[in-house]
């Protein structure tokens, strides 16, 4: 180190470090300079492009006000119940709707979930000896987990009709590649000796499988299964706007019908039921980590 | 513990004496056959209820959807491709913008729902739950309500990722921040620095990468979801993908699929060079 700097100050050492310092922070400066302006020419692209008009909001805020004013309900001490009533008026109908978004979430995350198992052994590097199929397997995977649920239930709308029946392919079209690369991931990071062990005495690829990867990787199998369904719960409740059935439908319809305090019911009601998932998964989850001899 | 001797007699021994170490006792067995067959049985049920079991209906979508894939394939832009490209571009800029005011409203408020920084029980509980509660409200739900503020277009979707996000940045900045080393918060304080210098020296610092890096992780992630806002109405590729689903032009409708998934991988890459640069490779994932 001492000798760079010798060479590149022609004998003083401080003179040639001050120097080297001062390259060192103008160069610093300068890629700052260039990053913060590189930044500075995206935000404004962006606001061109994203037709933000500060007016437009600066109109429409009390406008947001307004409408979470008008969406809240009127609840008086004095009448809570009649009041909740009137609120939450198609109460069963709508809990009808929810039970639904949670079964297509359900149906969607079964079939995926089937679906994924499929996927995913031949995706996985270390159980897959053919590269090719590996490849194809993958990509496929991919390719069904980028492409949205949402652009999925459009299309599925159109071959299948209305109604939940599209919405859980769509769901299960994009779990089967969301899970299938996680599932994959799972199974290369399997212990090797079991796999030997069972080729070694003879077993083909299927009995490898079921005797030495299975029995490795199915807790977080279905620990990654559990997590997707939460997320499912969430997709369900919002693919009803394209007209895949469940609830999302109804509220789709309440937010463009300008009914009010519908709107509050109906999200209020979507919430409260993806914070009960969660947690009940959550605990199911905890408690099958904790079963160690899941098989 | 006498060693148990080798024969018959001692293994139905300590098979009495330990059952558990002989596998499932009958009970158990019994319990896990129940619970199979209610999983089973409800699958059955949720896959009637959602109408597989109507098979006219399942075979007649897929003879259509084969006919969908068909008119799909080439892609096909028929001279609209600067059209997608815009769109394409619009997705980006709501992407960005959502996520930038999010990023500015999430910091200030992770600080204030972090317990070390601002000790009050009630405030911080309350300002957590506010969180949930806009987290728990779907961005597609947002797109619909801020379409009713400021009217149709991609305003409503940077909007709606904005709020939608706060929420998220909001919780997992305050859990950042809950998590940070305390004794260069002490040391600020010892040094005589004000609660503003404590923040600005003492925490900040340790919670910027997470912060970057988490930013970038949403960057992404709202760049595949700012291409279904348009679906409903709040701009981007989407109000062009469904419009060509809706009119049945498939070959358009694929070939916007595929640009989709191209920006969506090229975002990838290109988030995960940045945040390699920012703060050096890391697993760190939410």
């Amino acid at each position: 180190m001492t000798d760079t700097i010798h060479t590149i100050g022609g004998g003083d050492p401080v003179a040639a470090f001050e120097a080297a310092r001062d390259a060192a922070r103008r160069a610093k400066r300068l890629q700052t300079a260039a990053g913060t302006a590189l930044f500075g020419l995206a935000v404004a692209a962006s606001v061109y492009i994203g037709e933000v008009r500060i007016d437009t909001f600066v109109e429409g805020l009390p406008g947001f006000v307004n409408y979470l004013n008008d969406i809240a309900p009127v609840l008086r001490p004095g009448h809570l119940a009649e009041d909740l009533a009137e609120w939450y008026w198609a109460f069963p109908r709508w809990l009808g709707l929810l039970w639904d978004t949670v079964l297509i979430a359900f149906a969607g995350t079964l079939l995926g979930g089937i679906g994924a198992l499929v996927f995913c052994f031949p995706a996985s590097r270390n159980l897959m000896p053919r590269y090719p199929v590996y490849f194809v397997a993958r990509r496929l995977a991919e390719i069904a987990r980028a492409v949205p649920e949402l652009v999925y239930a459009l299309i599925f709308v159109f071959a299948f009709g209305l109604g939940p029946l599209a919405g859980v392919l769509a769901i299960a079209v994009h779990t089967a590649g969301a899970l299938g690369k996680l599932f994959a991931e799972v199974n290369e990071n399997v212990d090797p000796k079991p796999i030997e062990g069972v080729i070694a005495a003879g077993g083909n690829w299927f009995q490898m499988i079921r005797y030495a990867v299975i029995p490795q990787v199915l807790p977080n199998y279905t620990s990654y299964g559990l997590l997707r369904f939460e997320i499912n719960v969430r997709g369900a409740a919002v693919i009803g706007f394209v007209g895949a059935g469940g609830i999302g439908q109804e509220l789709m319809f309440v937010i463009r019908e300008f009914i009010y305090t519908d709107v509050s019911a109906l999200v209020l009601m979507i919430v409260a039921a993806v914070v009960c998932i969660d947690i009940s998964c959550e605990k199911l989850r905890h408690y099958l980590i904790g079963q160690e001899g899941l098989s | 513990m006498t060693p148990p001797a080798n024969g018959p007699s001692s293994t139905a021994t300590l098979r009495q004496r330990h059952p558990q170490l002989f596998g499932k006792t009958p009970a158990e067995k019994l319990r896990d056959r129940l619970i199979i067959a209610a999983v089973v049985a409800f699958s059955i049920y949720a896959l009637g209820a959602t109408g597989f079991f109507d098979l006219d209906k399942i075979f007649g979508g897929l003879g259509k959807l084969g006919h969908v894939l068909g008119f799909m394939l080439p892609p096909a832009h028929n001279g609209y491709f600067w059209d997608f490209m815009g769109g394409i571009f619009e997705t980006l800029a709501m992407a960005f913008l959502g996520t930038l005011l999010a990023a500015i409203m999430g910091v200030p408020l992770g600080f204030l729902g972090a317990k070390n920084v601002v000790p009050q029980w009630v405030f911080h509980f309350g300002l957590r739950r506010f969180f949930d509660g806009i987290r728990g409200i779907d961005q597609l739900i947002w797109a619909l309500i801020f379409i009713n503020v400021v009217g149709l277009g991609p305003f409503a979707g940077i909007l709606a990722i904005a709020v939608g996000d706060t929420g998220t940045f909001g919780k997992l900045f305050a859990e950042a921040i809950e998590n940070i080393d305390k004794r260069q918060v002490e040391g600020v304080r010892a040094a005589g620095g004000s609660k503003i210098q404590i923040i600005r020296l003492g925490m900040l610092p340790q919670v910027l990468p997470v912060i970057v890096s988490q930013v970038l992780y949403y960057f992404e992630s709202n760049t595949r979801s700012a291409t279904i806002l348009g679906i409903v109405g709040a701009g981007g590729i989407g109000l062009q993908l469904s419009d060509r689903i809706r009119v049945y032009n498939w070959d358009e409708a694929a070939f916007i699929i595929v640009m989709i998934l191209v920006t969506v991988a090229i975002i990838d890459a290109g988030s995960r060079h940045v945040r390699e640069r920012f703060i050096g490779k890391t697993e760190y994932r939410p």
